[in-house]
């Protein structure tokens, strides 16, 4: 049989129901249960105290600030916010979860029933209806050494990294999401897209997929079209970018309906999503359901929020993205299709974190939506992933706007700053890229390219002005480019004259 | 044998900062007694000789310039081995944690410290504190001073033996079913169970999180509230820790010495008789209920119908928290590792295998494995729902019984010390011995276990447990120090000092 089935025959066919899980790291000073520092990367083990390694007698004490983002996640999501919820402890062994329990929520979540509209590339709108967001810890890192396969079987050695070991996670979960039909791998993009926007308005995470500060998992099903009951679905995992997601979605869609077309069944179970090939394959089965004995988490009162903070939560959220977005046109004077491109570019809030560092709109957008969208995509990069950061391209725009750089420099300094060299400042002095604006220097380089060109020289001296092109040339390559040419023709004709 | 070590830790404090006596000359008197009889008691699983005198000399300092940290200033304390402490081996009397020294204090430490209180060392226990005569210590028994023969209680007989055998004058236990009051019984010392929340649980090594609470130990009623006062109060590092003022123990203590009850409302749980106890506890059990009478009690029966699912419940809940608890205890980031040194053999998930395999004893997996099933989908409803519901039942029997009376009496255990050995191949039968004391972990009330006399039949303690609504500890204080003044002149004397002499076994 074939792997895989056409796309637009699996849509004839079947009927797709999405669901989808995302896992959102929040960007809180500290970790979710102790006062170790929540920061990504660092030496390993080097931000773990006796509660996050779960030392004998250690006790988790919640970080207060972590409810009340999950309390604003929530209430973005238009969710409510129970009145009384639980942590729950999820029992399950593996080596870099330290007490061999997750502290999470079960029964209990502290937001449900919520829903998130989602715009879609024709301007339709989708409503992904919210079951539920939970707080929970992350885990730890660990690192399987030899073995065929990088798991923990058979490998010779683990490696262990607790640092991320108890850093506070919200799992927003959606409900079965049907009627998407051929939209399902973009509704799954959009839904991720306008969930990450919505966070990073709300700052209560940096939302870096390729960090890992927004995990998806989605799980996708087929149903004989026009059928009502669902089919066994798969839960496709490390799925590290919006365009991953959209093509996992569209990947499981076409293999399970190879499966099904052929009289096979679809086994419930995990499935990796492989970058390099597009594909997923088989992870963990599902068919003995884990047994994660929740119940209670004794250690912990539970969180019962007031109906006034809930409100004033409330009334002091930001705005939402789509609100945003028609301010920001405004105050911008952009047309719609600009806009439209902007946010297709995923570039609307780089730009406008890149105008509150200082940056012009036109410049702001210039930079995001030309060349450092150019260089996402040879990067075959996110946008937003991208190492540079709005306050860092508002700087590059700074230089330029005066006269530090002209913008064939400029674009070398972003080089360097992709490329990890520091930031712009540093890179302008590492790879020398300043304007040549000392006169003196560029009077010397000019008299020697009169002096080598003396026929030239001769022409400018009787009044053919045209004739300075040649030593502008000669001047810049012998400035490395960094020489304002307009400067530059100004002073020849000032020495001839 | 050195007289400063039969002397209650009020008394010895006293001396201690009218300077008669120096820290230094109390604790090295502990520690010589230690040295002569440990070897027969083994109340002890590690001396801190050095750390111990060191103390003691920093509290001799102090008082020499005119500070004293706390009234406990300069008396030693054995603590047990649950709690951690940074400059000692934490145990927890199990293989897996064997020589397993902590990164931190518990807050029950660090404030015994911060009081000046000299930790003379870490007391033997039941492995991570399940049982009731510490013969589940991987260390081996320890004896009861009363007759080595038999068992100390437990999981905190290293406590309550080292102070019947006069090792030291306070002792740390922690109660999670009866802990401390149980082995307070059966040495004839005082053990504490205060209401929980009220000490704080952070670096007590967790066998059951909603039931654990560690408590003060000693040979007389003032002195455990003396040693409840410093170690109580609350601390942010745990989320169940009560803030609220600190009860008036102390204080309680003082007026319930002047042997005056009149007012109080005693209430005689009619369910804590019956089969099963011993006849010479219920004979001292009544005899003491008159002596609450005879200092103007009120004595009334209460019925409390629902104490009798208790047990069951317990063992429900208990068990099911430790089966989560214990599950850390995987040889990756300290304790016991299981040829797990050599590369490329082993999985990870090997060696966490094999570590548990050998690291805990019988009862610890016999109580995974009833807690990891009583967890279990399909059965969570059945067990552990079905035991949080019991435990509702059981706090509403208390709640109705405290509007009738100021406190509840029963005795402590329905035997006295049995046979070490006796028991330990029945685990229902030792479980029987926390019949009387679970009700209150389950509830969360305070509770207490003071001296009750000796059995006829064989001359061993009896304890009379004196129980508190939450957060008024200091109403049992006040009767256990009315009774236990009665008491004294009735039998011509503390009854501690009717231990038999011990023979100088070194350790």
């Amino acid at each position: 049989m074939a792997e895989v089935m056409d796309y637009d025959e699996v849509l004839e066919r079947f009927d797709p129901v999405l669901g989808l899980e995302v896992h959102v790291e929040l960007n809180t000073n500290t970790k979710m249960f102790c006062g170790c520092a929540n920061v990504f990367g660092g030496e390993p083990n080097t931000h773990v105290c006796p509660v996050c390694l779960g030392m004998p007698g250690a006790l988790p004490a919640v970080n207060g600030k972590a409810v009340e983002s999950a309390m604003r996640i929530g209430l973005a999501l238009n969710c409510e916010i129970a009145e009384w919820c639980r942590f729950a402890r999820k029992n399950y062994f593996y080596p870099d979860m330290p007490k061999n329990f997750q502290t999470s929520q079960y029964d209990e979540p502290i937001a449900f029933n919520g829903y998130l509209d989602v715009e879609l590339d024709d301007g339709s709108t989708y409503r992904v209806d919210i079951e539920r967001a939970h707080m929970e810890e992350d885990t730890g890192k660990s690192l399987h050494v030899g073995g065929a396969t990088g798991r923990i079987h058979g490998a010779d050695y683990s490696l262990l990294d607790y640092n991320r070991a108890g850093v506070p996670l919200i799992e927003i979960v959606t409900k079965p999401l049907v009627g998407t039909g051929a939209r399902a791998p973009e509704v799954a993009r959009a839904y991720v897209a306008a969930l990450r926007d919505l966070l990073r308005g709300l700052d209560v995470s940096d939302v870096r997929m390729d960090q890992g500060s927004l995990r998806c998992d989605a799980n996708v099903s087929l149903m004989p079209k026009g059928a009502t009951e669902f089919g066994t679905r798969t839960e496709t995992k490390n799925v590290n970018s919006l365009r991953s997601v959209e093509r996992a979605v569209r990947y499981e869609m076409t293999r399970h309906a190879a499966v099904l077309a052929s009289g096979g069944t679809i086994r419930q179970e995990t499935r990796h999503f492989d970058e390099s090939t597009a594909t997923t394959r088989a992870g963990r089965a599902k068919e003995t359901a884990e047994d994660y004995r929740y119940f209670p988490e004794p250690d912990l009162v539970p969180i019962a929020p007031s109906r006034e903070w809930v409100e004033e939560l409330r009334a002091s959220l930001p705005e939402p993205p789509w609100v945003r977005r028609k301010h920001l046109q405004e105050d911008w004077g952009l047309t719609d299709l600009e806009l439209r491109d902007l946010v297709n570019a995923d570039a609307l809030e780089l730009v406008a974190a890149t105008v509150d560092a200082g940056a012009k709109p036109d410049d702001a957008r210039s930079w995001w939506v030309s060349y450092l969208s150019q260089q996402a995509k040879t990067l075959n990069q996110e946008l937003a992933e991208l190492p540079i950061t709005p306050a860092q391209v508002a700087r590059v725009a700074a230089l330029v706007a005066d006269g530090s750089l002209t913008n064939k420099l400029a674009r070398a300094v972003v080089d360097g700053v992709l490329a990890g060299e520091g930031e712009p400042d540093e890179v302008v002095e590492k790879r020398g890229l300043k304007v040549v604006s000392d006169d003196s220097a560029l009077t010397a380089a000019i008299d020697e390219a009169l002096a080598a060109q003396p026929d030239v020289a001769e022409k400018i001296r009787s009044g053919k002005v045209a004739a300075a092109g040649a030593i502008v040339g000669a001047v810049m390559k012998a400035t490395k480019g960094q020489a304002d040419a307009k400067r530059v023709r100004e002073l020849i004709i000032e020495r001839c004259g | 044998m050195s007289e400063l070590i039969r002397l209650s830790a009020a008394d010895l404090a006293d001396k201690i900062h009218k300077r008669e006596v120096s820290a230094v000359e109390v604790t090295q008197a502990h520690l010589d007694r230690i040295a002569d009889v440990d070897g027969a008691v083994h109340a002890f699983l590690h001396v801190n000789t050095e750390g111990a005198l060191a103390a003691a000399a920093t509290v001799d300092e102090q008082i020499a310039v005119g500070e004293v940290a706390s009234p406990l200033a300069g008396v030693p304390l054995a603590l047990k081995d649950v709690l951690c402490t940074i400059d000692e081996p934490t145990t927890v009397g199990s293989k897996i944690l064997q020589n397993w020294l902590p990164p931190y204090d518990a807050t029950v430490t660090e404030r015994l410290r911060k009081a000046g209180v000299v930790i003379l060392g870490k007391t033997n226990m039941d492995e991570f504190a399940m049982g009731s005569s510490t013969e589940n210590s991987a260390y081996g028994p320890t004896r009861n001073p009363w007759d080595l023969e038999r068992i100390p209680g437990g999981s905190g007989g290293g406590s309550s033996a080292s102070l019947a055998a006069f090792e030291a004058p306070l002792a740390i236990g922690t109660d999670t079913g009866g802990s401390i009051r149980q082995p307070g019984a059966v040495t004839g010392t005082v053990g504490v169970k205060p209401t929980y929340g009220t000490v704080s649980r952070y670096g007590l090594v967790a066998f059951s999180s909603s039931l654990d609470q560690a408590g003060p130990c000693a040979r007389t009623v003032l002195d455990a509230a003396l040693l409840h006062e410093v170690i109580a109060g609350h601390d942010p590092m745990d989320s169940t820790s009560i803030d609220a003022p600190v009860r008036p123990v102390v204080e309680a203590a003082r007026q319930g010495a002047t042997g005056d009850l009149k007012g109080v409302k005693v209430g005689v749980v009619r369910e804590f008789r019956g089969e099963g106890y011993q006849q010479g506890v219920i004979d001292s059990f009544d005899a003491a209920v008159q002596q609450l009478r005879d200092l103007g009690a009120e004595v009334v029966e209460v019925s409390c119908p629902h104490f009798k699912y208790a047990l069951g419940a317990y063992y429900l809940i208990a068990p099911s928290e430790a089966s989560s608890n214990l599950a850390r205890f995987d040889a990756m980031r300290y304790g016991l590792r299981v040829d797990g040194d050599t590369l490329g053999e082993l999985s990870a998930e090997q060696v966490m295998s094999l570590t548990r395999e050998a690291g805990f004893g019988p009862e610890v997996k016999r109580r995974i494995i009833l807690g990891t099933y009583a967890l279990s989908a399909g059965y969570y409803d059945a067990y552990y729902g079905s035991a949080q519901k019991v435990r509702t039942l059981i706090s509403r029997d208390f709640a109705a019984a405290f509007e009738q009376v100021d406190v509840l009496v029963a005795p402590t255990t329905p035997t006295t010390a049995f046979k070490i050995g006796e028991r330990i191949d029945d685990p229902l039968a030792m479980y029987l011995n926390d019949l009387c004391t679970i009700p209150s972990n389950l509830a969360g009330n305070a509770a207490m276990s003071v001296p009750c006399g000796l059995a006829a039949e064989n001359g061993l303690p009896v304890g009379l447990q004196v129980m508190a609504p939450a957060l008024a500890d200091e109403r049992m204080y006040r009767v256990a120090a009315a009774y236990e003044v009665a008491r004294d002149a009735a039998q011509g004397g503390p009854l501690i000092n009717r231990v038999p002499e011990l023979e100088a076994i070194s350790r």
